[in-house]
């Protein structure tokens, strides 16, 4: 079989996945007394009517596109990095953390927000070696460790918000303090977008589109995915790598929760990371872990994200309409896949 | 506290194990077989909203408990299918799924939320809820708690002590010797998935019905119990008995957190909420530990004597996992 016609077949199954997806979402609707339509074109209205809508679109862009990357690593390493929530979340405590310690100690604010970074960065990186050490070191599956620490995460969140951080007066669930406007990454007039938040997620995937791609520890990294026991036996230290694979993702996951910090809500709130780890899941199995794909789709998931925002205005319908069609498009997918290496297999024959 | 209180507690505690023994037994059938249902955590949302839903609309109990068992046996269909037949992974499509069927509850659930709805009556057994102590703690319950029981028990028989838990046990073991004695790996595989699921699905209206009744959204509080109860299938080693004693530890502590957190004021409410977590983690360290290759090295530095006290102890503790979970099989 010729290479293009098997990348038309491909592309045709692609295409009926995302039928099927759509087809399952309208019967979810119907079923639940909802006119599709409409719905379909609030949420296309939500996520791109207007140049502002788009800018929120690319707000949340960015944090998922870090997650998305960061999974990257973690799924060329063979693992499910499930505890990427919490990661999310420490490095967005962790920055709060450096913001509060020094936002009254009169360094330029420029220094003092790449600090936040840094620190965001180390308080993921720290939260996922938890995951990684007990994966590699005590044998517990990175699924349920991972999760695990996610909910001790929230928890840790929950505590400082109305504990130690708590806003003058009495703590409440619309979260610290916000911090003053110098501390913000700067953001275009008439938006809630920081460009400086948007060159930080390309950087960020671009350095490991290449580090997976053009350097010795990717390909190494790559074997260890493939097959742990052989690269063990060609003498590939196995369990540093994964710890390595675990703490560059969770570095980029505590880098999506400093942007969080310090571009789009300016303090700590209870549910800081906002489902963009789960949400990076679904994106990197969607693209088949695929580097070159994550720009459009994790674009194309946030503006789903945004876009289902004011359906429970408008149309009184849960905002979770969103994760039911991405959820659909993965499932799908996923199915057709199989479907198409199923009618491969049968064809060869 | 008096005696009353505290037995009333306990018999609460066993009717809160309830849902999460259906949970963790149907998960251990669906993984003696060899398959990994992942999507635990959102069939009971999808189940518990569904079966309350049906429950509330037609007022009509069984037909809710049937309902619940119906999604999750059709979302373990759509594992088993995407997995054996379609050979994708266990664990992308169960997670996929445990997500959407989360947000299908919210989505589906919006019209049901905060509706009060019917709860299924206690049913003492005549004569046996009589006997002092054991009466109001075992038999003062409601229908499914007593199917809890019954469940730990038949699971356990099923597996370990007839031909069909045999033919199981090799499926998910050795799947090509079992097939070679003419058992069909497949359709085994697909059978347990499946009824497994349904009894995941049963743990959805047992809360939104009886434990938790009602809908109440993303704050019903059902959210985490699946993975929960994931993690107690691996706890109880895949052998019923040790799960359900896994679910009784797990629903013990929860409740001595609600009674022991007004003598407590130095720990804030958020803690103890999710210590269940840290303590889920740490179940798991202890019965995976031993199976990890630098406990070995360092066990093989040790005095003979101390050598072989830990080991045994630590193989008493451990839990492996049937040797072909999670492994397609290929039967042509």
């Amino acid at each position: 079989m010729t290479r293009n016609k098997s990348r038309w077949i491909n592309i045709s199954f692609q295409f009926a996945a995302i039928l099927l997806a759509l087809l399952f979402t309208t019967i979810i609707l119907l079923f639940s007394g909802a006119p599709p339509l409409q719905a379909y074109a609030n949420i296309i209205n939500g996520s791109i009517g207007s140049l502002k809508k788009f800018s929120d679109v690319l707000v949340a862009w960015v944090p998922l596109l870090l997650t998305t990357t960061g999974l990257l690593v973690t799924f060329t390493a063979g693992l499910w990095n499930i505890g990427i929530e919490g990661q999310i979340t420490l490095g967005a405590i962790f920055t709060t953390g450096l913001l509060r310690l020094f936002q009254d100690s009169g360094l330029p604010p420029g220094l003092i927000l790449i600090l936040a970074m840094l620190a965001g960065m180390l308080g993921g990186a720290l939260w996922a070696s938890l995951a990684g050490a007990l994966k590699t070191f005590g044998g517990v599956n990175e699924i349920f460790g991972g999760l695990g620490l996610n909910f001790v995460a929230t928890a840790l969140t929950l505590w400082l918000i109305f504990g130690p951080w708590k806003r003058p007066g009495i703590g409440s669930m619309s979260g610290t303090e916000p911090f003053p406007n110098h501390l913000w990454l700067p953001m275009i007039s008439g938006t809630r977008l920081s460009i400086w938040a948007v060159i930080i997620g390309i950087i960020a995937l671009a350095v490991i589109y290449i580090v997976l791609r053009g350097s010795y520890f990717g390909l190494r990294l790559k074997a260890v995915g493939k097959n742990i026991r052989s690269s063990f036996l060609i003498g590939i230290p196995t369990s540093r790598y994964m710890m390595s694979a675990f703490i560059l993702c969770g570095a980029l996951a505590g880098l999506a929760g400093a942007v969080q910090v310090t571009a789009v809500y300016h303090r700590l709130i209870p549910s800081i990371s906002s489902g963009y780890g789960y949400l990076g899941l679904l994106v990197a199995m969607l693209i088949n872990y695929k580097a070159l794909l994550v720009i459009p789709v994790s674009l194309f998931f946030a503006a789903l994200n945004i876009g289902s925002i004011q359906l429970p205005i408008i149309l009184k319908l849960d905002s979770t309409l969103s994760g039911v069609l991405q959820g659909a498009l993965v499932l799908f997918f996923l199915m057709m896949d199989g479907v198409r290496q199923r009618v491969l297999r049968k064809a060869e024959r | 506290m008096t005696t009353d209180s505290i037995l009333l507690g306990l018999a609460g505690v066993l009717a809160a194990a309830a849902p999460i023994i259906f949970a963790a037994i149907g998960e251990t059938l669906a993984e003696r077989s060899g398959v990994i249902n992942l999507s635990v955590n959102g069939t009971i949302l999808l189940a518990a909203m569904g079966g309350f839903a049906v429950a509330v609309t037609i007022d009509n109990l069984l037909l809710g408990c049937l309902a619940g068992m119906l999604v999750g046996a059709l979302v373990a269909l759509v594992v088993a299918f995407s997995s054996i037949t379609l050979r994708q992974s266990q664990v992308a499509v169960g997670f996929v799924l445990a997500l959407m069927c989360r947000d299908l509850a919210y989505f589906l659930g919006n019209p049901y939320m905060g509706l009060s709805g019917p709860r299924i009556p206690s049913w003492p057994i005549p004569v046996l809820s009589e006997i002092p102590i054991l009466g109001p703690l075992l038999f003062r319950q409601d229908i499914l708690t007593y199917l809890s029981y019954v469940l730990i028990i038949v699971a356990w028989l099923w597996i370990f002590k007839t031909r069909p838990g045999l033919i199981l046990q090799g499926v998910g073991e050795r799947p090509a010797a079992a097939f070679v004695r003419g058992a069909n790996v497949n359709r085994t595989r697909y059978l347990y998935t499946i009824l497994g699921g349904a009894l995941v699905g049963l743990a959805g209206p047992t809360y939104s019905l009886s434990v938790k009744a009602g809908w109440k959204g993303t704050i019903s509080g059902l959210d985490g119990i699946g993975w929960i109860a994931l993690a107690i299938t691996i706890f109880g080693g895949w052998n019923p008995i040790r799960v359900a004693f896994g679910a009784y530890l797990f629903a013990l502590l929860q409740w001595l957190g609600l009674v022991l957190q007004p003598s407590l004021p130095g720990i804030p409410s958020q803690v103890l909420q999710v210590a269940p977590f840290p303590l889920m983690i740490l179940a798991l360290l202890i019965v995976n530990i031993g199976n990890t290759e630098w406990v070995e090295r360092v066990l093989a530095t040790l005095p003979e004597s101390a050598r072989k006290l830990i080991a045994r102890l630590l193989r008493s503790l451990r839990a492996s996992p049937p040797a072909s979970l999670g492994v397609p099989f290929e039967q042509e």
